[in-house]
């Protein structure tokens, strides 16, 4: 935890010195454009990587009936024996954490002694609370990468600021990921299983994050910064003709801090757990239908003539007991093998 | 074996969360916590690799001299063969999900029992070698390379491990320990380390056909017996084709129901019902297993017991299989079996058809080879058997799902179907412990050995604890479930956890329930027991 938070604290200043001593295009310019690359090229040479080994086997975790006599009701979401049935079963997975919403806490008590489970759906809140605001902060974030902006940017600006909070506008989903990342940061800090099981390759991601968020905010409400240069200098960024110092004079440090620490993010995401993402549409627990018994599933290094004890070798093993016992034998014994 | 501490003792024994970094805590190997090595001409027998003589209580476990490298080539190739075992290593979050979901961690409260943690073993070798932050970092962000400590340490808990797949259905990428633990397994074979409780069945199944090693004429003898033991509960003996050509129906089971009590009795109930069916069947001694224990070392060794199936399906010209009660053996065969040996002889139905009730079952008509609680269910919605649950009044049942047929299959209701049907007495377990929720027997995938029984003890508390609370709130009096190492592993579990509870196989209450054409009036029910409403003043 102490490193992450040291190497988190490190990049912003590293940006922001950078960036006040005039190195905004480096860390403004560069960095991105680099990370953009890194992040692409990353994510699919993973998934290449997975894609060359072969699915051996069909492994669904089947999470209720199966479809077996007609009058049982198969649980076809849980347990789908259809391919539409496993389209089902994944959209549920990627956008409703079903598996993680069936978690439960089990404490184990010395009277009795006995357990008890509770249903525990926090994790399954905090963690659907972090994804969806994420998404809708990205989407919004889409104000500075078009012009002019799509109405339907303009309508989740206006969702998101109904509280009508402060000036600008306190948005809803930044505090709510905000929140979000802290409580899965906490239960990483103060829940004794978690603490013992985290790795920097757990803190450093939500920290990074979490920075990602406070300096997005602060630059918002707090040290703002010309939002008109901001918006030109996004819009040179995706047009790939980059502004220069006459624009970015104008723009806050703070604001490359906020910009690098999502380059550092799209350049970590390849290397890191964060693959969970395209990764889920992977799982051969998941994305399998259970059809096993009725449909043939191909394993490309299966050997056909794998040996095996045949029923031949094992006759010639007991062939005078299995006749003693009047078992029928394909092959007689005869008088030389009766001695 | 050690006496075991009672169950208030073995709770309040589990120590609290260790204080070191996990990497810096090295195995620790006291008697009743590791099962009995393989021993070394067995695995010579099966041609495993590195065969040795090696003892998990020792300090050199006399790896073969190039280990090392054996196991970073294994694990490589293991990579590339499995998609699974890559994705895996690589999108965990830990979110810790999974922690409580498994019974080792429950039970013993180590944080290497928590699935994620089990996973974290080998990931962190994965990251050393495989991932670029890993080579870079290494310890900082969870990488270690490989020393002996870190092979004791996977032996140690990839046989902590049941692959019940509980973690597996609460994970949100579905990550699934078993194949951790398989694929663990597997390596760990690599270099010559294995169990006798595996291999020695492995060995024998390999051979005989059975795990026990019984020949052909032994095992005609003992089916015999409990045919005769049928006739004396019911008047009618029940007949018993072996090897024989040209039946309709290959039956497969475990041959843990042939010798081990309780299981018998189900085998005697499989009798009795194929016999009041006129059904057109027969055994064989040499497929006369249907348990896999081969699925618990490699998945080579599993697709080589597997094999007889469709050959002595084929030998015989059967039409179809129908499979016995067994939990991995379902795995196997629903999940495994058509990829390992598929597709089944030409000669086969198309589909698997009950001669009864005329019913296809579809969802096999690949592997043609059907559940007998599918089977069973089927003909009891049909009305095709005569039925007295009046007879198994005396018990108030519930019944245990096998991690297998649960969260490998989903064989939930075709077993309560039968049951309900059998029995007038039916109470569920907690929601959370049943079904696709269930929890473990404590001792599957081939720990069901007695030397880490107080282990089992603790690993099967969940299971335990679930049974004991119907029991108390409901005067529960037995367990039923579709599971032979089930069958061999609960009953000390429930004398354990809940004691007055017995367990049986689900065909034992049917053929209890089954009311046969010509049957003597019925007194005792298949363990020989006194039917408890039956007046005397009949006989």
């Amino acid at each position: 935890m102490s490193t992450s938070l040291l190497v988190v604290l490190l990049i912003g200043v590293v940006a922001w010195l950078g960036a006040s001593l005039g190195l905004a295009s480096l860390f403004g310019v560069f960095l991105p454009y680099v990370a953009v690359i890194i992040f692409i090229a990353g994510v699919v040479w993973r998934m290449v990587y997975w894609s060359k080994s072969p699915v051996p086997f069909a492994i669904p975790t089947t999470g209720g009936q199966q479809a077996s006599l007609e009058w049982i009701k198969q649980a076809s979401l849980d347990n789908p024996s259809t391919k539409w049935g496993v389209v089902k079963r994944m959209f549920l997975e990627v956008f409703f954490f079903r598996s993680l919403f069936r978690n439960t806490y089990a404490e184990v008590r010395e009277d009795g002694p006995r357990i008890v489970y509770f249903s525990s759906k926090w994790l399954w809140c905090f963690a659907l609370l972090f994804h969806y605001c994420f998404l809708l902060v990205f989407i919004r974030h889409f104000r500075f990468f078009i012009d002019p902006v799509p109405a339907c940017i303009t309508f989740i600006e206006a969702v998101d600021g109904v509280l009508q909070i402060g000036a600008p506008r306190l948005y809803l989903t930044g505090v709510l990921l905000l929140t979000a990342l802290l409580f899965l940061l906490g239960r990483r800090l103060f829940n004794e299983r978690l603490r013992y099981l985290s790795l920097m390759n757990d803190y450093f991601p939500l920290l990074l994050i979490i920075a990602l968020v406070l300096s997005g905010m602060s630059l918002r409400y707090f040290i703002k910064t010309d939002i008109a240069s901001v918006k030109a200098f996004t819009m040179g960024l995706v047009t790939f003709q980059p502004v220069g110092a006459e624009v970015t004079k104008n723009i806050g440090s703070l604001f490359f801090v906020h910009l690098t620490y999502l380059s550092v993010l799209l350049m970590y995401f390849p290397f890191s757990k964060l693959m969970h993402a395209p990764g889920v549409f992977f799982s051969p627990t998941r994305n399998l239908p259970n059809n096993t018994r009725a449909v043939h599933h191909e394993n490309p290094w299966n050997d056909r003539n794998a040996p095996f004890t045949t029923y031949a070798e094992y006759e010639d093993t007991f062939r005078d007991v299995m006749v003693e016992a009047g078992l029928p034998v394909e092959k007689q014994p005869d008088a030389g093998d009766k001695e | 074996m050690a006496t075991l501490p009672t169950p208030q003792q073995l709770i309040a024994s589990r120590p609290a969360f260790p204080k070191e970094n996990w990497m810096d805590i090295k195995p620790d190997f006291k008697p009743g916590s590791f099962c009995y090595p393989a021993q070394k001409q067995t695995m010579e027998l099966l041609h495993m690799p590195n065969p040795h003589e090696w003892n998990p209580a020792d300090e050199d476990w006399n790896l073969p001299e190039n280990w090392e490298q054996i196991l970073i080539d294994a694990f490589e190739e293991r990579l590339k063969k499995h998609r699974s075992l890559k994705l895996f290593m690589d999108i965990c979050v830990r979110c810790g999900a999974c922690a409580d979901k498994c019974h080792f961690f429950l039970g013993t409260n180590d944080p290497k029992n928590m699935p994620v943690m089990r996973a974290e073993l080998l990931r962190s070798l994965y990251r050393k070698d495989h991932t670029m932050l890993g080579k870079i970092l290494g310890k900082k962000v969870g990488a270690r390379g490989w020393d002996k400590d870190v092979v004791k340490e996977l032996f140690s808990y990839a046989y902590q491990c049941t692959e019940c797949r509980r973690c597996s259905l609460y994970c949100p990428y579905g990550i699934d320990t078993a194949e951790i633990t398989a694929i663990v397994r597997e390596l760990l074979h690599e270099v010559g380390l294995g169990i006798h409780w595996i291999m020695d069945p492995v060995k024998n199944c390999n051979i005989t056909g059975n795990h026990l090693g019984i020949k052909p004429h032994s095992f005609v003898e003992i089916v015999e017996m409990l045919a005769d033991d049928c006739e004396e509960v019911c008047g009618i003996r029940p007949k018993t084709p072996f090897n024989e050509k040209g039946h309709e129906i290959l039956f497969i089971t475990p041959s843990g129901d042939v010798f081990a009590d309780p299981g018998v009795y189900t085998f005697m109930g499989y009798l009795m019902l194929f016999h009041e069916l006129g059904l057109d069947y027969t055994l064989s001694t040499y497929a006369s297993e249907g348990g896999n224990f081969g699925s618990f070392t490699t998945f080579n060794m599993a697709k080589k017991l597997n094999a007889k199936m469709y050959a002595e399906a084929e030998r015989l010209g059967s039409k179809w299989i129908l499979g016995g009660e067994c939990g991995h053996m379902w795995r196997v065969i629903n999940q495994y079996m058509d990829t390992y040996n598929g597709p089944a002889p030409a000669h086969m139905m198309d589909v698997p058809t009950s001669p009864i009730t005329g019913t296809q079952f579809t969802n096999a008509k690949s592997t043609k080879m059907v559940h007998i609680t599918e089977f069973t269910a089927d003909l009891i919605k049909h009305n095709k058997l005569k039925l007295d649950p009046s007879r198994n009044d005396h018990l108030i049942t519930t019944f245990h799902d096998s991690c297998n047929p649960a969260r490998g299959m989903g064989l939930l209701d075709e077993p309560r179907a039968v049951l309900k049907a059998v029995c007038n007495n039916f109470v569920e377990m907690p929601e959370k412990t049943i079904r696709e929720h269930t929890f473990c027997c404590g001792a599957g995938s081939g720990l069901n050995t007695e030397e880490i029984m107080e282990l089992r003890m603790r690993s099967g508390m969940p299971r335990g604890n679930a049974l004991r609370y119907v029991q108390q709130k409901y005067g529960v009096n037995h367990m039923a479930c579709v599971c032979a190492i089930d069958r061999a592993t609960l009953p000390p579990l429930a004398n354990y956890w809940a004691p007055g509870v017995s367990v049986s196989g689900v065909h034992e209450l049917v053929a209890n329930a089954l009311v046969m054409t010509g049957e003597k009036k019925r007194t005792m029910d298949l363990r020989q027991e006194d039917l408890p409403n039956v007046d005397g003043g009949d006989e």
